[in-house]
């Protein structure tokens, strides 16, 4: 059985609008941009609480990203929203020369990432936002596995110096960590112990690991789950001791497999300590209109597919 | 700014000083732009020696007006602007786009390896008009008189995010922001209107629910009379289509968009330092031949 009862669905977007009406009430610099889909990002929680720190541009990301970095430069803590693709790939030079390279405290907060969009089909897809994010200086990014973590993570932006860009899911999912866990970027959880193998996972993928775990200690494997929520800085001590301890890698994301978390994790490796690894990840495609469920199955990134990709690194690790 | 405003005499003399500056900085880089910065040379010194509340010895002062220069390809004019008005060492201007240095070729704020005094990077054509918007949404929400200006090229509002801005801007009624369209027709590959036709140019503003004025942005008092009426303006964010001569003061680069992106060779920049007579100021560098 799972080691992780679930205890409720919920979105991760909601934890991030929830939390942002938390830091309104906390913190009197909070500011709110908004393009449009408030309802959907879930800024409309913010919107209706504290309209006077709420600035509606339209259907407008670059201009949200320069506007954001103005009211950073005017001592304000902006919180800039959309969806994926439109958070990061439409305005990705505005991120670049106002945000990143000027190092301004902008929070990029992208819901509705990933294929398990749906049924909105590959141009509402966002699957090459951590690639495109984790390669500008000063970015921090980062993806919570469920709607604690997504809150938690939104309150901890508050003390940081430099941009980052965050990356939610639409659809409601799985809420199993514990609420009162402690919360750090570029420290990540340890799920499940395992001596076999171990599974770095970021997002809705993190349950998808859990539950592969479940299969494969039916099969007398012994898996290690890490939820790797900081993506750019990842945790290297973590990382060192998987390979060490299991020396064998699976990274899961709901992401193109080039430039993403398992990019990340394989770069690191390559460096520091040359591990086996397998990618779990969408392989080089756009995906298609489908739920979040059938697409995750078609594309390769369930925990079918984590279970294969363990098999397939355990089989290389034997080989050896 | 903190310090007595200079009068119209020295304005102009200073304003001298810093297109002999500019001069001067483009034949030590061999690199950057010459005909943009000559001509918004009047604009940048009756901003920083006469308009803007400015503490050049503590750039960060609460109380400053924000400036910020769109088209970052002229900061060489906005390099000797600051130098000049004690932000950097004069000494300093030597070092434009050296490696090292904190002039970059696109201007970056102190905390990124550039200067005191900007306040974000610039360069990438386009962006000013936005970061602009939420500063002064960001200073009205704290109920703050501070203003905030934005220079931007006329070849430069090319770029659609402009017209987001200008929408935010008009939508959220911002009018602690002044626009200064530099309007000198020229851009890299020739005159504006041939490359993309911005006119009816004052209208579009207009349109989008600006109060517009309109100056010549090389006669200074005429500049600073519009920037006044400017300030006394309410309910809209303010433009003024600044009318200038790209490469003004020297005569052989006056108006043609050939000098956008060049510098002048050491022939070139010696005729122009001989039209642009030495002033009271004093020049950062005395060049060998000079001696």
């Amino acid at each position: 059985m799972t080691r992780y009862q679930i205890k409720e669905h919920k979105a991760t977007r909601l934890g991030f609008g929830e939390a942002l009406v938390e830091l309104g009430h906390e913190n009197p610099n909070v500011v709110v941009l908004g393009g449009d889909v408030t309802g959907s990002v879930r800024t409309d929680l913010f919107m209706k609480e504290f309209p006077d720190r709420f600035f509606s541009v339209g259907i407008a990301e670059q201009d949200m990203m320069g506007t954001a970095a103005g009211l950073a430069v005017a001592g304000k803590i902006p919180f800039a929203s959309a969806y994926g693709e439109f958070a990061a790939g439409r305005p990705f030079d505005q991120i670049r020369q106002s945000i990143a390279y000027s190092d301004l405290p902008v929070k990029i907060c992208a819901s509705h990432c990933g294929i398990t969009v749906g049924p909105d089909g590959a141009t509402h897809q966002s699957l090459e936002d951590i690639a495109i994010m984790r390669v500008l200086p000063h970015m921090i990014v980062a993806s919570p596995c469920d709607y604690h973590q997504a809150k938690k993570m939104v309150k901890a932006t508050i003390d940081l110096k430099h941009p980052i860009y965050i990356r939610f899911f639409r659809d409601n999912s799985p809420v199993y960590t514990d609420p009162s866990a402690e919360f750090q970027f570029g420290k990540a959880d340890t799920l499940i112990d395992g001596k076999d193998v171990t599974i770095v996972a970021c997002g809705l993928q993190v349950w998808e690991a859990i539950l592969a775990e479940e299969i494969l200690q039916t099969e007398g494997i012994s898996v290690r789950v890490i939820n790797m929520h900081t993506i750019k800085p990842l945790d290297a001590d973590i990382l060192i001791k998987a390979a060490r301890e299991t020396g064998a890698i699976v990274t899961a994301e709901d992401h193109q497999r080039h430039g993403g978390l398992g990019s990340a994790v394989a770069e690191f490796f390559a460096e520091n300590l040359p591990t086996l690894q397998e990618f779990v990840a969408v392989n080089d495609t756009f995906g298609e209109s489908g739920t979040g469920e059938e697409l995750m199955k078609k594309y390769g990134i369930d925990k079918d597919a984590i279970v294969k990709a363990v098999h397939r690194v355990l089989l290389r690790k034997k080989n050896r | 700014m903190k310090s007595t405003p200079f009068d119209i005499i020295e304005l102009k003399e200073m304003a001298r000083q810093i297109r002999r500056d500019v001069i001067k900085m483009l034949m030590i880089s061999k690199s950057g732009h010459s005909g943009g910065p000559l001509g918004l040379a009047d604009v940048f010194t009756s901003l920083y020696f006469h308009l803007l509340k400015i503490d050049p010895q503590n750039p960060k002062w609460e109380g400053r007006d924000y400036f910020f220069l769109s088209a970052g390809h002229l900061c060489p004019a906005w390099y000797a602007t600051l130098a000049r008005s004690g932000y950097l060492p004069l000494s300093e201007l030597t070092t434009l786009r050296k490696i090292n240095g904190r002039l970059q070729g696109h201007p970056a704020p102190a905390h990124t390896h550039g200067v005191p005094g900007v306040e974000i990077a610039s360069g990438a054509l386009g962006q000013g008009l936005s970061t602009a918007v939420g500063c002064a949404l960001g200073l009205r929400l704290d109920k703050k008189s501070n203003r905030v200006y934005v220079i931007l090229g006329d070849g430069e509002l090319d770029e659609g995010q402009n017209w987001e801005a200008m929408m935010t801007a008009g939508h959220h009624k911002v009018d602690n922001l002044i626009a200064i369209v530099d309007r000198n027709h020229c851009q890299i590959d020739g005159r504006t209107d041939n490359v993309m036709e911005l006119e009816p140019l004052a209208e579009k503003w207009k349109a989008f629910n600006w109060h517009v004025l309109d100056c010549d942005g090389n006669d200074i008092e005429q500049f600073i009379s519009t920037i006044k009426q400017a300030q006394s303006l309410k309910g809209k964010p303010i433009v003024l289509i600044t009318h200038t001569f790209m490469g003004k003061g020297v005569s052989f680069m006056e108006d043609d968009y050939k000098w956008h992106g060049m510098p002048p060779n050491e022939e070139q920049g010696k005729r122009a330092l001989r039209e642009l007579t030495p002033t009271k100021y004093g020049d950062f560098i005395e060049f060998e031949w000079e001696k």
